[in-house]
């Protein structure tokens, strides 16, 4: 009897494991410790960069990746990924900026009019994989092209420009530059408005995550889809809502763009898209699917941010910035691979 | 396999020597070059801060030549030169921001966006800090609050072209841009066409050059009577020479902006002339003004803007730019 009970208290599967263990196979802790790393470097080399204004700038250019790295995040948990998210964006903005220019309307028809696009777009993407089944990379970079090309083509034809011209002068421009590109004062320094957003998805996307029945839907779908559809998840529907999901974070994005600098320029957003996927996966989350996390990708952004505006603080050369881009990957990666499997092991 | 046989140690011995000899080429490798205006005196006034923000990318020759440009004014006049750019313009703008939060003593920016870089720069006039617009936004750099502006509008530049095109008898040129939808490439060509009204836009994709010859040469096979064709950049025009040769095509070749190779090509005749918008007055000029403005409150082109170019250069002179092209200052 007193062997059958020494064989149930060293099961590993039901013994209580220690706080320290727990954090260490959260997805993120890789990039954690990552950002932490960078920033006392960043700090240490220069000092600029402690400066509360700086920090703002730091993290305004993070959030304009993290917005989108929430929604980019979330599709790789579910397995998936799209190529076409960069211009998207600016799809977005083009959508809304035209629309309202070419009939008059008050900004705000627009607006919801690239809503519908947006999310059109990731049901258009979402749509052509399940029935096809054809991989993601290639449905999306075929809408990556196409979207190029109708970004270049219609805002030429319809504005007969390269450039859309400004909305500033249409009704309700104002209100929608308050919520999508103002900056708010918190203790004297002017935050973007666009990291609250960010901070806000990203509190979002985690409920979603961990604390719904989607959330264990997309974490099931990108694991393993057949297993998944086996118990019952919709795995269709739920690939084509994350999707939509990118979609409505592109939409989010092209707003700011476009109430930030009231023009649009119609060739932008190309390269884009690989950044938000280095966030992701900066922030642990696996080309594979079925692992990650959304503050994963917001780290991810923030040290994108962090290394991005830090080279320029502390005065270095940015031709090189490139190269610690892809050490950093490369490192990130790695660290995050160590981390789990030690932890696993335990 | 695995094992190193005496063969091998043979061939390794007697390879050896080949590639020393090898790695003296009687021409065509790096060269001393003398650093043009380095090594004279320095200003004595106190050291200044300036950051210089374009829209390009990295790895582009003409930026280069811009850069080189204010390097040597940064030297002559005692300031730390920051450069950085981005080709999107939001991002631009955070590098702007990124001046200001730096505390930086000047400013210099290239407006190729304009509306993106609206807000940021007034926050830097608000600040104290003087700026500088170069190379592109001429129109917009008064009311943006700029000291002056040094660069060549593209339309004056394309009608030069023009001009110049039509006193031959051109009557069907053939513009290339090389980044569909950019607004300075489109007046250029809009400049041709004011002067030579049958010239025609051919799109290229400028990233890829193989691409670029391919599309050019094809357009030429269905466009027997094109007389001329126009480079908006020198890499491309230096391309579009290559498929013109290939093709056996009779056409004229011009061209804008110039590098080392180009002005050969002008040299020995295939290239008729090119039009240069002196970059490296631009980057020089730009941290100039700075300095003088910091010394003695000038304001260089007295609220207007300073052109820098057209300057044409054909066969006439070609000898003497080509070097000072090869310096890679022209």
């Amino acid at each position: 009897m007193a062997n059958a009970v020494l064989t149930i208290a060293v099961d590993e599967r039901v013994s209580a494991r220690s706080t320290l263990q727990k954090l260490l196979v959260r997805p993120e802790i890789g990039a954690l410790v990552g950002a932490l790393v960078l920033f006392v470097f960043f700090a240490a080399i220069a000092p600029v960069f402690l400066q509360p204004s700086s920090l703002a700038t730091v993290l305004y250019g993070s959030s304009t990746i993290g917005i989108m790295a929430v929604g980019v995040a979330l599709l790789m948990i579910g397995g998936e990924f799209d190529l076409s998210t960069g211009v998207a964006v600016i799809t977005s903005a083009l959508s809304a900026s035209m629309f309202s220019w070419y009939f008059s309307t008050n900004i705000w028809v627009g607006v919801a009019f690239a809503l519908v696009v947006s999310l059109g777009i990731g049901f258009i993407n979402g749509w052509i994989l399940v029935k096809t089944n054809l991989p993601s990379f290639i449905v999306t970079l075929a809408t990556f092209l196409m979207l190029a090309g109708l970004n270049l083509g219609l805002t030429r034809m319809i504005g007969g420009a390269v450039a859309t011209p400004s909305v500033s002068d249409l009704d309700g421009f104002d209100a929608a530059r308050v919520l999508f590109a103002s900056t708010i004062k918190i203790g004297g320094i002017d935050v973007n408005v666009t990291v609250f957003i960010w901070v806000a998805l990203v509190v979002v996307a985690s409920w979603v995550l961990l604390r719904t029945k989607v959330g264990n839907w997309i974490f099931a779908a990108g694991g393993d889809a057949n297993a998944a559809r086996a118990v019952g998840v919709p795995v269709n529907k739920t690939k084509i809502g994350l999707f939509m999901a990118v979609g409505f974070c592109g939409w989010i994005l092209g707003m700011h763009n476009l109430f930030a600098f009231n023009t649009v320029q119609s060739g932008e957003g190309v390269g884009n898209e690989f950044l938000y996927i280095i966030a992701a996966v900066i922030g642990g989350c696996l080309l594979t699917g079925g692992y990650g996390s959304a503050i994963g990708g917001a780290i991810g952004a923030f040290i994108f941010g962090m290394a991005n505006k830090g080279i320029v603080y502390a005065q270095w050369n940015p031709d090189w910035f490139k190269f610690f881009l892809g050490l950093m990957l490369l490192l990130a990666t790695i660290v995050n691979l160590i981390v789990k499997r030690r932890a696993e092991l335990k | 396999m695995a094992k190193f046989s005496w063969r091998q140690g043979v061939m390794a011995l007697a390879v050896v020597p080949l590639l020393t000899l090898a790695a003296c080429s009687s021409g065509g490798g790096k060269t001393e070059t003398s650093n043009a205006g380095g090594g004279g005196a320095v200003a004595d006034t106190p050291r200044l801060k300036v950051a210089m923000i374009t829209h390009a990318a990295a790895g582009d020759t003409f930026w280069d030549i811009v850069r080189k440009g204010a390097e040597t004014a940064a030297q002559k006049d005692n300031v730390e030169l920051l450069y950085s750019g981005d080709a999107e313009g939001g991002r631009q703008a955070q590098l702007v921001q990124q001046a200001i939060d730096q505390k930086v003593d000047g400013i210099l920016v290239t407006l190729a966006k304009p509306e993106a870089l609206k807000d940021v720069v007034k926050k830097a006039a608000d600040a104290g800090i003087p700026v500088v617009s170069f190379n592109a936004g001429e129109d917009q750099s008064k009311v943006m609050g700029a000291i002056t502006h040094f660069g060549q509008s593209d339309k004056l530049a394309g009608v030069t072209v023009g001009q110049r095109l039509a006193a031959e008898g051109i009557k069907h040129p053939i513009c290339v841009i090389m980044e569909q939808g950019h607004v300075g490439l489109e007046n250029r060509c809009a400049g041709v066409k004011e002067e030579v009204p049958g010239s025609e836009i051919l799109n290229v994709n400028g990233a890829d050059m193989t691409s670029v010859s391919s599309t050019v040469t094809a357009k030429l096979q269905s466009t027997p009577d094109a007389d001329a064709i126009i480079g908006l950049g020198a890499p491309f025009t230096l391309t579009i020479v290559k498929s013109v040769k290939e093709t056996g095509s009779k056409v004229k070749v011009a061209s804008f902006d110039l590098n080392g190779e180009l002005a050969k090509a002008i040299e020995d005749g295939s290239v008729e002339f090119t039009v240069d918008q002196q970059p490296y007055l631009q980057g020089y000029g730009a941290v100039d003004t700075i300095w003088l403005n910091k010394v003695g409150g000038f304001k260089v082109g007295g609220g207007q803007q300073v052109y820098t170019g057209p300057a044409v250069v054909d066969k006439s002179n070609a000898v003497d730019v080509s070097k000072f092209a090869q310096a890679g200052i022209r």
